[in-house]
């Protein structure tokens, strides 16, 4: 059976830093999975956005829980895809999760639709189910995650597989 | 390049039922872990909890968000991390729910993250008689898992439920 789950590149974090890149995607999958675990210097957020555009061309629909209560908001017209919004300083138990599919991210007729779940048991966390757009009909390939503060630490890991439909 | 989506075990659940689902000697040559789900109880309404212990280990925690047909809720636990994927006694016969319970980085030194995705379903209309179900969980052990277990809170599995746990290597 041909191989349809692959790695395509794994980052872990040897130093703080503000932002991780995949670069380069091969263009020759179906679908992107996104894992990343870690945790930030501060209490911040991780955003994602494609091929270096920066531009009001993205927008989220996110249902959170907060582990009080559950809430839904709505962007519109930004700049960024919100990962997910859990990353944090609360202990060093690294327990940010984020698991993030990006579909049909490489055909040129379609703008770029991404499904993310997203938690962290830890104080202060809560979990997420979410989805992006990308209003490009650009094949995917680049991707950047962002710290919207500080850094995310030492250690935090970050890979990228693809998957193919055949 | 190599497929790294690999089955590692699985089980399915014989005709007198099992309280409890376990994999256990699970090899550290994986980066992560996936257990994939296909669950029906004895037991409780629209689902039934089971919690998912690592090594036998004691020290969990939770943060989850569901709707339960009739409004979404979140909550959070300091013991447990739980499970809402298998259909409950009372639900539509012959449905089973569905979990994928992921564990990142599962040989590490960290304490141990997950991220667990739970549905049943039920032709019913009244309130609770089904659940999506999202939930991060941790342990804070920092030892590596070699055994996970999903236990019933009550009653069983019932058969042809299954477990499939696949490991995943990042290069």
């Amino acid at each position: 059976m041909a191989a349809t789950y692959t790695p395509l590149a794994t980052t872990t974090l040897g130093a703080n830093a503000a932002s991780v890149t995949f670069s380069s995607i091969s263009g020759s999958y179906t679908d992107l999975v996104l894992i990343a675990q870690g945790q930030g210097t501060v209490e911040n957020y991780a955003y994602m956005t494609f091929n270096s555009d920066t531009g009001s061309n993205y927008s989220n629909t996110i249902l959170t829980g907060t582990g009080t209560s559950a809430v839904s908001t709505r962007n519109s017209n930004v700049t960024k895809i919100y990962l997910t919004p859990y990353y944090g300083t609360f202990y060093t138990d690294f327990s940010n999760i984020t698991i993030c599919n990006i579909l049909n991210y490489s055909n040129s007729t379609t703008y770029k639709t991404s499904l993310i779940r997203a938690g962290r048991a830890s104080t202060g966390g809560g979990t997420e189910a979410s989805v992006g757009l990308w209003r490009s009909t650009s094949a995917i390939t680049r991707i950047d995650i962002t710290a919207s503060t500080g850094n995310f630490v030492t250690g935090s890991t970050f890979t990228l597989y693809g998957i193919k439909a055949a | 390049m190599a497929d790294t989506y690999t089955l590692i075990s699985s089980v399915t659940v014989g005709a007198g039922g099992a309280s409890s689902i376990s994999f256990s000697s699970i090899p550290t040559t994986y980066t992560d872990l996936l257990v994939r789900v296909s669950a029906r109880a004895t037991s409780g309404g629209g689902w039934s909890d089971s919690t998912i212990t690592f090594n036998g280990g004691t020290t969990y925690s939770s943060r989850y968000l569901y709707g339960d047909s009739s409004a979404a809720n979140s909550g959070s636990s300091a013991s447990a991390i739980v499970t809402r994927g298998a259909n409950g006694n009372s639900t539509t016969a012959n449905t089973f729910g569905n979990s994928d319970i992921y564990i990142p980085n599962y040989a590490g030194s960290n304490a141990k993250s997950v991220s667990i995705d739970d549905v049943t379903e039920n032709n019913s209309g009244a309130t609770n008689s089904a659940i999506t179900h999202l939930e991060a969980g941790l342990s804070a052990s920092t030892t590596a898992i070699n055994s996970i277990t999903l236990t019933l809170g009550s009653g069983n599995y019932v058969q042809y439920s299954t477990a499939y746990l696949y490991g995943i290597k990042n290069s």
